[in-house]
Order: structure tokens, then sequence, then C-alpha cells
């Protein structure tokens, strides 16, 4: 096929403020101006704002192995509706995402999902178990090129093991993402360890578990040369640690999710385990750091930690429940509304720590690039004054388990393009597939 | 009232009307006339996820007393089943005809979980969920206290309680930290730094880790029983010296001052928190305690039955 492909975004908000016509030719930014001549699928876009598709690099999607939670397709839907055209998909499936073959395997189905980018985050350890590397060589050489291991899920918690991990990497540019949990100081925790816990009788999750493995880690980093990434940061200790370490000017980045931005231990009070996840919500003090920050640049990215679960795992007392929460379809207008909206960050950041940077840390080439003539149109177009409200039956990943549901939220995505072709417009799959 | 989940669900009116009916339904039982028709007709069904027999026959003699029918379930093992079975096993318990369903469970909040799940529609009484609370025994503690120091007493706040042990797994002292407090009484908690809840400050009530710097200035004891597992997970290093710093042994006992009282919600574990001659001691109140908790979870159970007015119903059987 030879035809060209054209959309063009009408009188859409650039992310300097002016408004403009921007058309889309064959995958790319073709023109942007003042005004251009109708061509090819026409989207009004009055008052509407186009950002560089968001990127995740925090995702599970599931597939293999608990496909009634989550697959591929459905979450590379969630992700679309979402404004993602990136997603990383983290290596706790079953089998684990620890050969070259689990990896290229959901690679494939990205690509067959054709919805957005699918990248496989590969496991550290073997079966995550902690105790042997797994064949991050194979899985960097593979057809899906990981770049990000993680054993997210579970901590790698032996300090010689991490430190081998992060020397390894090194050959490829590669980055080990880590959930920081000190796994004695946090057994059987069930929340934030705090006064509501205590009051709840819940086993407490110290702050300490995590700070002491990020401040572990960063210093490991730093002694072998090392880039290190650190997964969902959830307290104010975790913040003052990594501001600390970017002053001496070590390689770290870190990621904070959109409910650890708005969401705290008070909501374990009505023992729903719709709010167990982790790490555990926190604080207000906590998230009054994270969202200090996400802005001043101690934090780099959002990332979902978009974690579905079928309906009966949640659906039981707060000790049998399974942890995590869905984020993909929520993440901007959460992030919206604590940041922007309240005036804690700029538009301009908002790009950063949703798109640009996740791509840049994991070297995704084709995602966050800027919104310039030449760019690949990978592209989310939100409406800043949507005023949302949650129902967890609209949502398009399988996980039902937003905390979110009937909450009122600013900002909204509308419509998602992919390399050129709108995969969500008005809020709906266009059943367009990339091939 | 719907439910009794927590002594927080209380307030002080509540809690003192509770109190009052166990002693009415005391009066009323006391002669002859050992059952009340108060509940015919209703169902109660005990659903026990861990063995607490003592706990579980007290429930079931004070359903029957009040003429209620009563149903027992347990489940099998002591472990944290699956959820599902908790709302699965619940909506049967429905089906049947539950009016009241009283819940013992091992993890912190399954009662809520019950009461606010909309799994069933009938009133939930939490016979102890976890190391949350168990506000009936905090109820059949107060009513005990009551009877010592004043059986019509409406302020406690002449009382200094001390309250010993585990505190921080302890489900029994959260809801009797909760009630006597609420009801003015003084209470210091006393325990080594590891079984002190983070942000206990927040509950309102003085700490200590030294037993002995006031024991003499205690009008209630209470004793809290101390699972010897702990030590495996280094609550502390042993036994012996668990006992040493916080049991209450035979010179401790001689400390207290006239008319102080010794509580223990048991099972004991004597020679450990508490010495065999404190338990059997005449300042023990122990067995009172477990007469007591009839009386107490008759009153609960009437309070969310409804029954009718005990004073044109009584006696009558
Ligand atoms: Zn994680």
């Amino acid at each position: 096929m030879s035809t060209t492909h054209e959309i063009l975004l009408k009188s859409v908000t650039l992310p300097d403020g002016s408004t403009s016509d921007l058309l889309i030719r064959d995958g790319k930014i073709a023109e942007i101006s003042s005004t251009l001549p109708t061509a090819g699928e026409v989207i009004e876009c009055v008052g509407l704002r186009v950002l560089p598709g968001f990127v995740d690099l925090h995702t599970h999607l599931r597939e293999p192995g608990k496909e009634n939670a989550e697959t591929v397709l459905t979450g590379s839907q969630a992700a679309v509706r979402g404004g993602y055209t990136a997603l990383s998909a983290m290596a706790n499936t079953n089998p684990v995402a620890d050969t070259a073959g689990v990896v290229e395997q959901v690679w494939r189905l990205g690509i067959e999902a054709g919805l957005c980018e699918v990248f496989p985050i590969g496991a550290v350890s073997e079966g995550l178990e902690g105790v042997k590397l797994a064949e991050i060589g194979a899985m960097a050489n593979s057809a899906a090129k990981v770049r990000i291991f993680s054993d997210d899920g579970k901590c790698v918690s032996d300090a010689l093991l991490m430190r081998r991990a992060l020397e390894y990497v090194k050959s490829f540019d590669g980055v080990i993402a880590q959930h920081a949990q000190e796994p004695r100081l946090t057994e059987n925790a069930q929340m934030n360890e705090g006064p509501v816990a205590s009051e709840l009788g819940l086993a407490g999750w110290p702050a300490v578990a995590e700070e002491s493995i990020i401040a572990r880690d960063i210093l490991l980093a730093h002694s072998v040369g090392s880039r290190l990434h650190i997964c969902h940061l959830s307290t104010k200790g975790s913040v003052e640690i990594v501001r600390w370490a970017k002053s001496q000017g070590m390689a770290v980045t870190a990621e904070v999710t959109p409910h650890h931005l708005i969401l705290t231990d008070e909501a374990a009070r009505s023992y729903d385990p719709i709010y167990k996840v982790n790490p555990p919500l926190r604080t207000q003090a906590d998230v009054d750091a994270l969202r200090a920050g996400l802005a001043d640049g101690t934090i780099d990215i959002v990332a979902t930690d978009h974690a579905p679960h079928p309906g009966e795992d949640k659906d039981c007392e707060w000790a049998s429940a399974a942890l995590g929460m869905v984020g993909l379809e929520t993440a901007f207008s959460i992030v919206y509304t604590t940041m922007v909206e309240s005036g804690l960050m700029s538009w301009q950041r908002l790009i950063e720590v949703m798109s640009v940077k996740p791509a840049e840390i994991g070297g995704y080439a084709n995602q966050g690039q800027e919104i310039s003539i030449g760019s690949i149109a990978n592209l989310t177009i939100v409406d800043p004054k949507a005023e949302r409200v949650i129902d967890r039956n609209d949502l398009f990943s399988k996980g039902k388990n937003t905390p979110f549901h009937g909450s009122h939220l600013r900002g909204d995505v509308v419509h998602t393009i992919f390399r050129g072709k709108v995969v969500l417009r008005d809020q709906e799959m266009t059943g367009v597939v990339h091939e | 009232m719907k439910h009794l989940l927590s002594i927080h669900d209380l307030s002080v009116e509540q809690a003192l009307d509770i109190l009052d009916t166990a002693a009415q339904l005391e009066g009323l039982t006391s002669g002859a006339v050992k059952k009340l028709p108060t509940l015919r007709g209703r169902t109660v069904v005990n659903l026990f996820f861990e063995d607490s027999t003592r706990t579980r026959l007290s429930f079931e003699s004070a359903a029957k007393r009040l003429s209620a029918d009563v149903t027992n379930f347990t489940a099998k093992g002591s472990s944290v089943s699956k959820g599902e079975s908790l709302k699965d096993t619940a909506q049967t318990l429905q089906a049947m005809g539950a009016d009241a369903i009283v819940i013992r469970h091992p993890a912190s909040g399954a009662a809520n979980r019950l009461a606010e799940s909309g799994w069933v529609s009938s009133a939930i009484i939490n016979a102890g969920d976890g190391t949350h609370e168990h506000p009936t025994q905090a109820l059949l503690d107060a009513f005990t206290i009551r009877k010592h120091f004043g059986p019509t007493m409406r302020d406690f706040s002449s009382l200094k309680v001390a309250i010993v042990g585990d505190i921080l797994h302890s489900r029994v002292a959260r809801s009797n930290i909760a009630l006597l407090q609420m009801l003015g009484a003084k209470v210091t908690v006393i325990a080594p730094p590891t079984l002190i809840p983070l942000g206990i400050e927040e509950w309102g009530a003085p700490f200590s880790y030294d037993f002995d710097s006031e024991l003499e200035e205690f009008d209630v004891v209470m004793m809290l029983r101390v699972q010897l597992e702990r030590m495996n997970e280094s609550f502390f290093p042993n036994g012996r010296e668990y006992s040493r710093g916080y049991g209450l042994d035979e010179s401790r006992l001689a400390r207290l001052k006239p008319g102080a009282i010794v509580m223990h919600p048991g099972p004991m574990n004597r020679g450990l928190e508490i010495s065999a001659a404190s338990a059997d001691s005449i300042r023990s109140v122990v067995v009172e305690q477990v007469a007591n908790g009839v009386l107490v979870r008759m009153a609960v159970l009437y309070q969310l039955l409804g029954g009718p007015d005990l004073n044109s119903t009584g006696g009558t059987q």
C-alpha cells in the first residue's frame, strides 16, 4: 500500500501553549502551522492539548500465566485509553520473563496487539528467586532487546547479586530497576507502619525497609559505576536519600506512582483491600514529599505499577487480598489534578515525567520525541478541563481494581495516536491496529 | 446500633447501656429462671475461623439463655483461609436465616468486611479479629471492674488501670484501652519496647517499659497472654527474661494496693505472664470474668437483635 495516510489536528494547543494545526503524514509529524488545509482524517482539537505519548516503565500485563487478570492486548487497550504509546511489561509472569524465549513472546504479543509499543522487562534473577542471575545477556540480545531488568514484586535483597547485576548490564547500557523492600523487615507486612496500622491491628510495613535498600543500592551502583533505577518511591526518607545522591552526581533515577501522589494510609481504615498495595500507601507527609520531589526533579518519572487482579482476589479480608491496583487509565488525570492543576508543576514538567524521561531511561528511541516536524507521531491529546468521575466498569483493563471508583478528577485523555494512526478516538478504541 | 465491630463504634452512653443491660440480665437470670424468651425464633450463628472454645461457648450460652437458635460453624484449620471462603460462607449463613453472625477470624478487619462489603445483611458481632479488636472482651472486663468498684458507676475516673504485656499483637488490649479510657479510667500500658505499637502516643494512654515503678498505684492490673512464639521472632529473648520484667509473680502481687484486682482474658500461661499463685490468689477475678462474659454477650445480642423490653418479658419460663 502506497497511499499516504494523513491526520489533521485542528486548532490544537501545543506544549508551549500556542494553538496551531498539526498534520501527521505516514506516521510522522509533517507540518505545524496556524492554519493548514483540510486533509485526511480531521480531528477538531479546540481546547485540547497535544502531548508526546506517555511512556510507562512499570506495567504488569500478567501474560503469560494469568490471562484472567490481564493480557498484553487488554493491557495495551488500557494503556491507549490512558494516553500511553509505550509500556514496559514487568517480569513477574508465569513463567517468569527470565529467558529470551519469554521476553520475545511478550514482545511479539505486543506487536500483534499493535496499539502501543510493549517493551518487556527481564528478570534480574532466575525465577525472581534472588539467588542466581537470569540470562540477562540473552534477553538483551534477543529480538526484544531488553534494557531494563527487574525482579519487581520482589526485592533483589542479596547485596552481592545486586552488585553483580548492576555491573553485568553495563556492557549494553542496561539498567536495574529495583523494587526496594528489605524482606525481613516486611515479613507478613500489611500496610504502612504507623499509628493507623497500630490502631487497625495490621502488621506494619516500615518506611526504613524501603529506605535502607535504596541507600544501599545507590552506594552499590555508584561504587561500580552503574545506572540504578528505583521503582515506586513511597516515603519522604526515600526522596531525601535520592535527592542527596543526585546532589553527589550519582547515576540514579526514580519513579513514583500516581496512587502514591494522592492516597494515604488513612484509606485502610475501611479494611477494603482495594487500597492494599506494594509499597503501601503512606502518610500525608510522604505524599507531600513525593509531590515536591516530582516537581523539583528528585523523582524523574511517573510510572503506574498497573497491577490488575481478578475480582475475587480483592473480594475478601485484607490479609488474604492481593497487592496492587490498576493505574494506566487514571494516571494522567491524577498527575494533572495533583501536580499541574494544583500549580506544583508545569505542562513541560508533566511531559518530562510522563514521556520524555521514561523513554530516555528505557532507551525507547521512538518515544518521548519533541512535538516538531519529522518526529514520530506517538501522541496523546488531552482535555485539561474535563471533569471526570472514575467508574471501574468503564475501564478497558480486565482488572477493575481501581481505588478511584467514584473519585472526581480533573483532566482526561481524549485521543491517542500511535505511529501516525488514531488508536483511541473520543475515548473509544478505533479498532485500528498497527501492523 | 446495627453491628458491634469495634469499641470505637460505641458512644459512652451505648457502652454503659450494654453494661446496665448485662446487670439487669444478671438479676433476671440469677434465681431459678435461667432462660429468657427474649430472642425466641431468632438465629445466631457462631462463625469461628480460629479455635477458641471458651469464646464460642460463651456466645453460645448467651444466645441460648435468650432462647435464640444457635448454629456453630467452625472453619477447618486455624490458618487464614482464602478470603473467597469468608464471603461464600457468610452468604450461606445468610441464606440459612442468620439474624446475627458472631465472627472470630485471624485476619484484622474480617468483621468489618463482613459488615460493610454488602455480602450479608445480618448483624455482625466481632468476637476477635486478628490483632485488631475484641470488643465483647473489653465490655465484660469493664463489667467486671464495675462489679468490684461500683456496680452503677458511670465514670471510671477514680481508677488507675495497668494493661501489661504484648500490646502490639493484642486485640484485647486495643479494645480495653479504648473502652476504659472512654469511660474515664486512667490507663497505663506496660510492655517491653518491642511489643509497644508504633504511634501508641495517639491512643492517649501513657506507656511504660517498667512494670515496677507505679505498681502500688493501680486498682486494676490486667495481664495479657504472651505467645511463646514471639521469642522466636526476637520480641524478647526467652520466657524467663520476659517473666522477670513483665510477669505478675508473688512479689509483685504482694505490692498491689489493698482492693486491687488482677485480670486476665485467658487462657493463661501460668509461669510466664502470671504465676500460678497470682492466678489463684484472692485478687484474681479471672473466673468471674468468664461468668460475666456470658451476661455481657447476652446484653450485646439483646441490643443488636432488638428484643422487647426486659422488664415486661423477664422471668417467665
Ligand atoms: Zn514493585
